[in-house]
């Protein structure tokens, strides 16, 4: 209930500001809606919004797998850690601006290079998660496996996995809300379709209304995304919330 | 010989950059069969025995030799998959567990109802017979227990100790048992085995051969002639028997 007023009060305060400002600086709901119904008749807006999020899912997966291997890999071999920790401190400082750049201009202006650097920007953060993760793993676990001579695989799946899950959660909701923030710049930057893309032109025309049109559906996937789907999933992957002490 | 056990030396690393030697010319031989109890102070190295026998510690220098065989493991702390239930976490360490053998299993150690608990909801009694059950699903050939009644009050530490003596001596395996107390030893073994500070040595070998279901009965004689012969035996002093 409190959300929902929430939301008439935002929808509100943005009518009253369209009126004061001008459609040149802010336009009405209204006519924002117009603009994403055209959009959404041609079919733009959809194939946009589709490449879009197929870019955040890809770029989101590439990242989490190849982070997750490395941060564990990391967590569990001191040696490879001190050899590998200063890059990805690099990385992880690393303005996602520059590593886009880098991509396009070594692998072109492709959608390889795309993914890549999508990917690049949000690795270092799931390495240095599932890192703590591999780090907090219980040693007294681990014996108890070996005693009762667990095989590698039941080792993985019923001692190691539900101790990393909680860390695996935590990188992927905060993943997808930096992934899909990176993906709109990769867009802007070299790509001919996407939310970025069409961001762009509608900034160049200075045109707010299509800017909002893009903005806002996508800005409602990814909320819902979050809501229903990650949330969720959080919760289920720590297994202290379901049958804790 | 079921279990032999070399070990020329055994340090710990300090934290302050120095060694705390455990064992030293160390070695024991245990028959096939036998329930032998270490019996010692705490700190003499009976955890750490224990662990090299399981094959957790290969930092030593020596040799254990024992024939490829099942081993069941109860340590100090339950350490159950707190995200697995009770059952579950039966059923991992021994996958040909069939569900008959497990309902009688938890039956055994009083574990009925507490099948699809979590060990988190477990008190600490409950979860020590989840541990040893789950030791005993495997139907070891080799069983090791280390200090399986710790921080266990004296009742629950009785009752749990009749219903270990009583699963030992219905079946055939051999086993080590640390413990710092003598009437674990006297009531569960077959043998004890007195161990000195670390690093340790063995004092004596004392073996008991009054049937464990007759040992309650005679407890305070047994122990009165464990105390004297702690008292005056000594290294290779370990054949006298008790109460027989």
């Amino acid at each position: 209930m409190t959300r929902l007023i929430s939301i008439v009060l935002f929808l509100t305060l943005w009518q009253i500001g369209a009126r004061l400002l001008g459609p040149h600086y802010l336009p009405a709901p209204a006519a924002v809606v117009e603009t994403m119904i055209a959009e959404a008749r041609g079919g733009a807006l959809a194939v946009n919004l589709g490449v879009t999020l197929a870019r955040v899912l890809g770029g989101f997966s590439l990242a989490m797998v190849a982070g997750s291997a490395l941060g564990v890999a990391l967590g569990r071999l001191p040696w490879l850690d001190r050899l590998v920790d200063p890059w990805v401190v690099i990385l992880l400082n690393t303005p996602a601006l520059v590593v886009i750049m880098f991509a396009y201009i070594w692998g072109g202006l492709n959608e390889v290079s795309a993914l890549a650097a999508i990917a690049l920007n949000k690795l270092p953060n799931a390495v240095v998660t599932l890192r703590e993760g591999a780090r907090a793993l219980d040693p007294t676990l681990d014996e108890m496996a070996q005693a009762f001579a667990f095989s590698r695989w039941r080792r993985w799946r019923h001692v190691v996995a539900p101790q990393l899950a909680p860390f695996f959660a935590a990188a992927a909701r905060g993943g997808l809300a930096l992934v899909w923030k990176i993906v709109l710049v990769v867009e802007l930057l070299g790509r001919p379709n996407g939310v970025g893309f069409k961001m762009n032109e509608a900034f160049q025309l200075f045109d707010l209304k299509l800017l909002l049109a893009y903005a806002l559906p996508f800005v409602a996937l990814m909320m819902l995304a979050e809501t229903f789907v990650l949330r969720p999933a959080e919760k289920a992957a720590n297994w202290r919330l379901r049958h804790g002490p | 010989m079921a279990l032999e056990i070399r070990i020329s030396r055994k340090a710990y690393r300090l934290a302050g950059g120095g060694q705390r030697l455990v064992f030293e010319d160390f070695a024991l031989q245990v028959a096939e069969g036998s329930i032998v109890a270490l019996l010692g102070p705490s700190g003499c190295g009976k955890s750490s025995l224990l662990r090299i026998v399981a094959g957790l510690d290969r930092a030593f220098s020596g040799a254990v030799t024992r024939a490829p065989r099942r081993l069941g493991m109860v340590f100090q702390e339950p350490r159950l998959l707190p995200w697995r239930s009770v059952a579950d976490n039966l059923r991992l360490a021994a996958p040909k567990l069939d569900e008959s053998a497990l309902a009688d299993l938890l039956a055994a150690f009083e574990l009925e109802g507490h099948g699809g608990d979590y060990p988190g909801q477990l008190s600490l009694g409950l979860a020590r017979r989840a541990a040893l059950a789950r030791a005993f699903a495997i139907e070891p050939e080799l069983l090791l227990l280390d200090e399986p009644f710790a921080s266990l009050d004296r009742a629950l530490h009785h009752r749990l100790r009749l219903l270990l003596a009583r699963w030992i001596g219905a079946r055939k395996m051999t086993a080590l048992i640390a413990t710092h107390d003598l009437d674990d030893a006297l009531l569960l073994a077959d043998e004890i085995i007195f161990l000195d500070r670390a690093p340790a040595r063995i004092r004596g070998r004392l073996p008991i051969a009054e049937p464990r279901g007759a040992r309650d009965e005679i407890l305070t004689s047994l122990r009165a002639s464990a105390e004297i012969y702690y008292m005056i035996g000594g290294p290779g002093n370990g054949t006298s028997e008790v109460a027989s």
